[in-house]
């Protein structure tokens, strides 16, 4: 079943097209990835579709309605959730206190309850931490729930990043480059978690560099080139897609080179 | 364990009573009590600055505005309007409340510096009308407070307020502990980290900023009518542009969202001018460095750096 439906997204800045006239279709339980060249527009367009940046065109449904204008926390209550490229962690919170404040939407006190300490602010907590808890352990990092998540290196807290945003309890997940610095090891968790999570039901958004992982676990591609759709199928026919190769693998291959050659 | 007991809601309130307790005992004289009276209070009203600066992370160099109109209630409302002097200190914390929505409604949209900047014309304006609006305040010569009757006992002297006053710091206190282990305090706590990622999961960053404003203007609204009712005397420097810094420096000094530090950091700001007063005109200067030096070795402020000290040695 469609759950995000993005139809011709687009935002300049400054002259720059960022993002150029994108559309694209997700459904609950499959793994959409979005790769590209740095710069191509990939985390513009999930500042897009979260609400962090305003439309210039184009529109977004979210289960069959128009969220486009829709503020970003908001749009939680409708079922999206994100993780941050450059990681936004609560670094002077614990580890499980970070994923508590993922929980907010489903925490039912009012600023009296919680000023008075009312009987129903410590079941909440509880419901809370034990939520968080569970979540904690589904990404392997229950054992660092007490740590202060600013003590914490950043594998983990690329985890935690998916710990929290899970714990709104996503239609839609949105993880950007969530394997980026992350080691072999690290990076094989998180494959398995992704699967774990679209085998749940979820529609998991996936930008991310690391080609094997891309290609191993994605129902469909999109490849984006300043800010334009060159491809989209499943990973078999982007990779062969002659443009992709080109354009993509092309100057991918070209700043390889260059490094090489210092 | 240690760390548990450190952060304990039980541990710190115990701790703030047994100093409300003790200082009677070692300082009976009505001079020590007075100031250590004054230290509760400004402690209440930087108890509310550390809700919004310590856990939200946003500024304000305006709250004396908030005390200054606390502090005006009880001198008006029984002067001019023949209300009872506790009804005036309700209505004086009420109209705070709505003092803060109406003013950080728009202001709390701006962040950092452009925030202080905003903040700070909100307590300029204030003590501008205080002082401007002579027939009801009695301008820059400010006003008599009439005195509190409670079931037919006249509350005088210094010893009911210090009671008083120190009951209301207890109070306060435990309110800012209980916000801070809730949904709510969390939810401040991470608005002051990212606000990205907080509006990410839900968080109503706008609406948790002013509700942080508006608690944080009511502790301040009361700490200036007990201020004003133990004194018996107001004028519009209590609105003033010093005590909007005091505040701030206070929560810093003492340890910004700590508890213990915003009452720590009014003690060093009540109670160090007063021991200063021997070195005559050093007295300022002496005072700002001192000010220097503890931001210097204790950066995280008194209580938290003293707590890890704590910590390091048990471990
Ligand atoms: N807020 C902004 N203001 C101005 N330009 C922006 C803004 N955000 C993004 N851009 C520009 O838009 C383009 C796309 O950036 P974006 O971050 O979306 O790329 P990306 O595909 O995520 O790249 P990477 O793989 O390096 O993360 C870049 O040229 C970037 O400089
Ligand atoms: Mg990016």
């Amino acid at each position: 079943m469609t759950i995000l439906q993005v139809n011709d997204l687009g935002i300049t800045f400054g002259g720059l097209r960022a993002v150029d006239g994108v559309s694209f279709q997700v459904s609950l339980g499959e793994v959409f990835s979005i790769i590209g060249p740095n710069g191509a527009g990939k985390t513009t367009l999930f500042n897009l579709v979260t609400g962090i940046y305003r439309a210039g065109r184009g529109s977004i449904r979210l289960a069959g309605e128009d969220v486009t204008q829709l503020a970003p926390h908001l749009l939680v209550r409708r079922g999206m959730a994100r993780t941050f490229q450059n990681l936004q962690i609560f670094f002077r919170m614990t580890a499980i206190e970070n994923v508590m404040v993922g929980n907010h939407l489903s925490e039912r006190t009012s600023l009296l309850a919680d000023l008075f300490a009312l009987p129903s602010v410590a079941r909440q907590n509880r419901r809370t931490r034990e939520r968080a808890l569970e979540l904690l352990e589904r990404v392997g990092l229950a054992h660092h729930a007490e740590t202060t998540a600013g003590e914490l290196s950043y594998g983990v807290l690329k985890r935690l990043e998916i710990a929290r945003a899970l714990a709104a309890d996503p239609k839609v997940l949105l993880l950007d480059e969530p394997a980026a610095g992350c080691n072999a090891v690290e990076t094989e968790a998180i494959d398995r978690l992704i699967g774990q999570i679209a085998e749940s039901g979820v529609a998991v958004v996936l930008i991310e560099h690391d080609m094997k992982l891309v290609m191993k676990i994605s129902d469909r591609v999109l490849v984006l080139a300043h800010g334009k759709r060159l491809a989209e199928g499943s990973p078999r026919v982007v990779r062969n897609d002659p443009a992709v190769v080109a354009a993509y693998l092309g100057e991918h291959g070209a700043r390889e080179a260059d490094r090489a050659h210092g | 364990m240690l760390r548990k007991i450190l952060s304990s809601r039980i541990a710190v309130l115990l701790l703030l009573a047994a100093m409300i307790a003790i200082v009677p005992v070692l300082a009976p004289s009505s001079f020590y009590l007075r100031v250590a009276a004054l230290v509760w209070i400004f402690g209440l009203a930087a108890l509310g600055l550390t809700i919004l600066t310590g856990y939200a992370g946003q500024v304000s160099l305006g709250h004396a505005g908030f005390l200054g109109i606390g502090a005006y209630a009880v001198a008006v409302g029984p002067a001019k309007l023949g209300l009872d002097p506790l009804l005036s200190l309700l209505l004086g914390a009420v109209l705070c409340g709505l003092v803060a929505y109406a003013v950080g409604k728009p202001i709390l949209r701006l962040k950092g510096y452009y925030l202080a900047i905003a903040t700070l014309g909100f307590g300029l304006i204030v003590a501008l009308v205080l002082t401007s609006e002579g027939a009801i305040t009695g301008g820059p010569d400010g006003m008599q407070v009439p005195r509190v009757v409670l079931f037919g006992w006249r509350i005088a002297g210094v010893v009911p307020w210090y009671w008083i006053s120190g009951g209301a710091l207890l109070i306060g206190a435990l309110l800012a502990l209980n916000i801070l282990a809730s949904p709510s305090g969390r939810a401040l706590r991470a608005l002051h980290d990212s606000e990205v990622a907080a509006a990410g999961v839900g968080v109503d960053v706008a609406a948790k900023k002013l509700a942080a404003f508006v608690i944080s203007g009511v502790y301040a609204g009361v700490a200036g009518s007990l201020l004003a009712l133990m004194n018996g005397f107001i004028t519009p420097e209590a609105a003033g542009f010093m005590h909007s810094i005091e505040l701030v420096a206070m929560v810093i000094i003492g340890g910004l969202g700590s508890v213990v530090g915003a009452v720590v950091g009014a003690a060093f700001l009540v109670v160090l001018p007063q021991a200063l007063t021997v070195l005559q005109e050093y007295e300022q200067a002496v005072l700002g460095l001192l000010i220097m030096v503890f931001m210097i070795v204790l950066p995280a402020g008194i209580v938290p750096s003293l707590r890890r000290l704590v910590l390091e040695r048990a471990a």
